[in-house]
């Protein structure tokens, strides 16, 4: 039997092996096998034991006892002992391996090998896993190739030369003359080595940046040869002539030409010849637009040019091709800010791609709508983005409601607006809001004074209809505890009132005080709220006291602490608590935002009882928020 | 450049992997992991970019397999999709209409044919025929087992 079926007769008795053990077992005796072939003498196998362990490594084995066996397949004469052993280097050797550094002689060796395909081989080798050293030590060998050979091997000897400025930035001097010279090569795999070691070369060094500016005018005749050349069949993909080496061509130029503007100047009517006659239908096609895009917006180019480019990417938001519309999003968040007034024009576009099936689409559409928010449309823009909050996927919510915050806060064009839509997101998506957005909506809604009525009366039918989200509830519970009088009241201007009773509102918090799904911050609220209303209702002031009472014993010790002492006040401090306990103080709130976070539950001492208690904090540590109100001249709460 | 190449089915099994820096064997088998958890749970007309870490992940589905790269985050997404197409094609041309199996069985000379056509993470060759030529010139020397590279071949072949 040939050897070579011996390693597809392995592979087929794994793949038939029906159990995990079975498989364990059968690799564990061709490894027996292979180890014991290994150190044997050569038996003209070796090759293709070595195969065999490179599928078994592939399957996740362990393979590192071949190691060895690369390195002596390397060195032998015959070429397909080479070709495997080679494989197997660039397999089971990483230049962290000593064993890696063995080899060294052997690529050197067959750097100058007089077959093409070992020389291949040894390049390959080079460029896949060197190490410094090894690039340091073949350095000069790899030139002499640049300058001096057929094209196969002047293309492979091109990007190991790559690989080894990638490892040691230093020799790049080393490579620049030959690099230079390989723009004259008609040879495609050439030029296309020659443009990459270019790009390379120009990215580490900017005096070699400095020196290459000088081809531009090689490169732009390059490019216009292959844009504007009959059908090349060899080159040829989808109409496009080369399109792999059109784009790095194009990529080069990008690096040239950026903050230069005789560079610039020298490509921009190749650019727009490009991106005119470039036949997009294909992906290939697509694939060089995009790159002149980036080039266009990267470099100093002609506003005209400029114009062209924003709007491919504007037709490339209305393809048909998914992928084509998620790069053109890609490149209009990087220009959204600097050429802002152009890509606002494709708005409705974007907009629309919020509601497209794909997640990666609809996340770059969200970017891109929250980058194009402006005073002028941010209406329109935010009743989009509140409807692409109703559906969007979970795992951009959070970060939905954030940037609509942000935008909010930034373009309200009324307070109203901002509390209605901070409303409407908590009642959507109220789970996935950052922690200050309770603090903050207390503190927007505490400095609109004139919607005060609205606002407790939007959210008390929002408490009534849903205890769930914590957030609205806690918010609600605040302003039903600071504005309660203005919900008794019964009458609003601006929305339909309620007609309550001060036991239908004492339920409402009752029922939140009570329910599962109330976090011991939730209950916080609406323990506090509940006690300030204590000075706002006229006859439920009993109902009141003996809730607070039963809390007193509550198993949350601090529930139990809050209830412990508004009981002391309503038993030993009754005078006081009209005239500033129980408050509300929007300049402590707006002072102290991070006592309001009482997210966590967690008891915070507090010095005793006589210290005023503002608002929905949690307990205070008593010195601090003395200060503070040391004046005491606050009014009744309203 | 590209950063890593990988082949795997659609139940997860790795047929090909082609790694262009170093990187630790453990933190290999982490990013196949990641890469088949991530590529194997896109739905069906999903776009074929992901950004995963730092990088931009490129896939496409051929038949059971799925051909997934990694790139640095300035390479163009499009073109790697055609890279990706090419190697396809390769492989076809190669095997004649190439299947699953064929690579499953053949997995060096997948290889092989990667190594012609890409070198260092970057494509080394922009022409099919000039690859698929240096492929078989190579399968040719690989067949005269006996003798040592640089034989001259007439002297085994007369007649060729």
């Amino acid at each position: 039997m040939s050897p070579s079926v011996r390693l597809q007769e392995m592979i087929r008795v794994i793949r038939g092996a029906r159990t995990q053990g079975e498989e364990r077992g059968v690799i564990q005796r061709e490894c027996a096998a292979i180890r014991a072939q290994f150190r044997q003498a050569d038996n003209g196998t070796r090759s293709h034991n070595l195969a065999k362990l490179l599928y078994v490594h592939m399957l996740g084995y362990p393979a590192h006892f071949g190691q060895m066996e690369c390195v002596r397949l390397i060195a032998s004469p015959r070429y397909n002992e080479k070709r495997v052993g080679y494989l197997g280097a660039m397999m089971l050797l990483d230049e962290k391996q000593d064993a890696s550094l063995l080899i060294t002689n052997s690529i050197k060796n067959d750097l100058s090998h007089n077959s093409q395909y070992v020389q291949s081989l040894a390049l390959c080798t080079l460029a896949c896993m060197g190490s410094a050293e090894m690039c340091r030590d073949l350095a000069p060998e790899i030139d002499r190739l640049l300058r001096a050979s057929n094209s196969y091997i002047k293309k492979k000897a091109a990007l190991c030369a790559v690989h080894i400025v990638r490892k040691v930035p230093d020799l790049g001097e080393l490579f620049t003359p030959a690099a230079r010279s390989l723009l004259c090569e008609k040879n495609h795999g050439v030029l296309h080595g020659a443009v990459v070691l270019i790009t390379e070369l120009c990215e580490r060094n900017p005096d070699t940046l400095e020196q290459f500016r000088k081809v531009v005018p090689e490169l732009v005749q390059i490019m216009k040869g292959l844009v504007m050349s009959g059908y090349s069949p060899e080159h040829n993909v989808a109409g496009i002539s080369d399109p792999f080496l059109q784009v790095r061509i194009l990529r080069l130029l990008r690096i040239l030409g950026r903050n230069n503007d005789t560079a610039s100047d020298a490509m921009n009517d190749l650019l727009a010849q490009v991106a005119t006659n470039t036949d997009s239908s294909k992906t290939a096609g697509s694939a060089v637009l995009y790159e002149t895009v980036l080039t266009v917006m990267d470099i100093k180019s002609e506003s005209g040019l400029r114009v062209l480019a924003v709007n491919i990417l504007g037709r490339f938001l209305l393809n048909n091709d998914r992928n084509i519309r998620y790069i053109s999003m890609t490149s209009l968040q990087k220009i959204v800010q600097t050429d802002h007034n152009a890509v606002q024009r494709h708005r409705g576009t974007i907009v629309d791609c919020l509601k497209d099936q794909d997640a990666s689409v609809k996340r770059r559409a969200l970017e891109l709508s929250l980058a194009l928010v402006s005073a002028v449309n941010i209406r329109s823009l935010m009743k989009e983005l509140l409807l692409f909050l109703s559906s969007c996927p979970p795992e951009l919510r959070a970060h939905t409601t954030s940037g609509i915050f942000n935008a909010a806060e930034r373009y309200a064009p009324s307070q109203r607006w901002h509390i209605d839509t901070i409303l409407h997101v908590l009642t959507t998506a109220g789970g996935d809001v950052r922690d200050e957005t309770v603090p903050n909506l207390i503190q927007l809604i505490t400095t609109a004074t004139e919607l005060h009525c609205y606002t407790v009366h939007k959210l008390y039918r929002a408490l009534i209809t849903d205890i769930s989200v914590q957030s609205l509830v806690q918010v609600a519970c605040w302003c039903i505890g600071e504005y309660g009088d203005l919900l008794l009241r019964g009458e609003c201007e601006e929305t339909e009132p309620v007609q309550v009773t001060e036991d239908d509102v004492l339920d409402a918090l009752e029922t939140v005080l009570q329910s599962h799904m109330s976090s011991p911050a939730t209950r916080g609220f609406a323990l506090t709220a509940t006690m300030k209303l204590s000075t706002r209702i006229t006859h439920n002031v009993d109902r009141i006291r003996s809730i607070v009472s039963i809390y007193g014993s509550c198993i949350d010790v601090e529930l139990q602490q809050r209830a412990v002492e508004y009981n002391a006040l309503f038993k030993k401090y009754d005078h006081m608590r009209y005239r500033g306990s129980v408050c509300g103080a929007p300049s402590v709130i707006a002072k102290l935002p991070e006592y309001l976070l009482g997210g966590s539950g967690e008891p915070v001492p507090s010095s005793g009882l006589s210290h005023t208690v503002p608002g929905p904090a949690t307990s205070t540590s008593g010195g601090d928020l003395l200060d503070l109100l040391g004046g005491l001249d606050v009014s009744p709460g309203e | 450049m590209m950063r890593f190449l990988l082949l795997f089915s659609r139940q997860g099994k790795l047929r090909l992997q082609k790694w262009f820096t170093p990187i630790p064997e453990r933190e290999k088998k982490k990013i196949v992991r990641d890469m088949t958890t991530m590529v194997l749970a896109r739905k069906p007309r999903s776009c074929n970019f992901l950004h995963w870490k730092d990088l931009k992940i490129v896939y496409k589905r051929y038949a059971s397999l799925y051909f997934c790269c990694g790139l640095d985050a300035e390479e163009n997404e499009l073109i790697a999709l055609e890279m990706l197409h090419r190697y396809v094609e390769l492989l076809d041309k190669y095997f004649g209409n190439v299947c699953e199996l064929d690579i499953i069985f053949n997995f060096e000379k997948a290889y092989f044919i990667l190594d012609e056509f890409l070198l260092g993470g970057e494509i080394q060759e922009t022409s099919k025929q000039v690859v698929s030529r240096a492929i078989e010139a190579s399968d040719m020397l690989q067949e005269v087992r006996c003798c040592p590279v640089g034989t001259d071949l007439r002297s085994v072949f007369p007649s060729s």
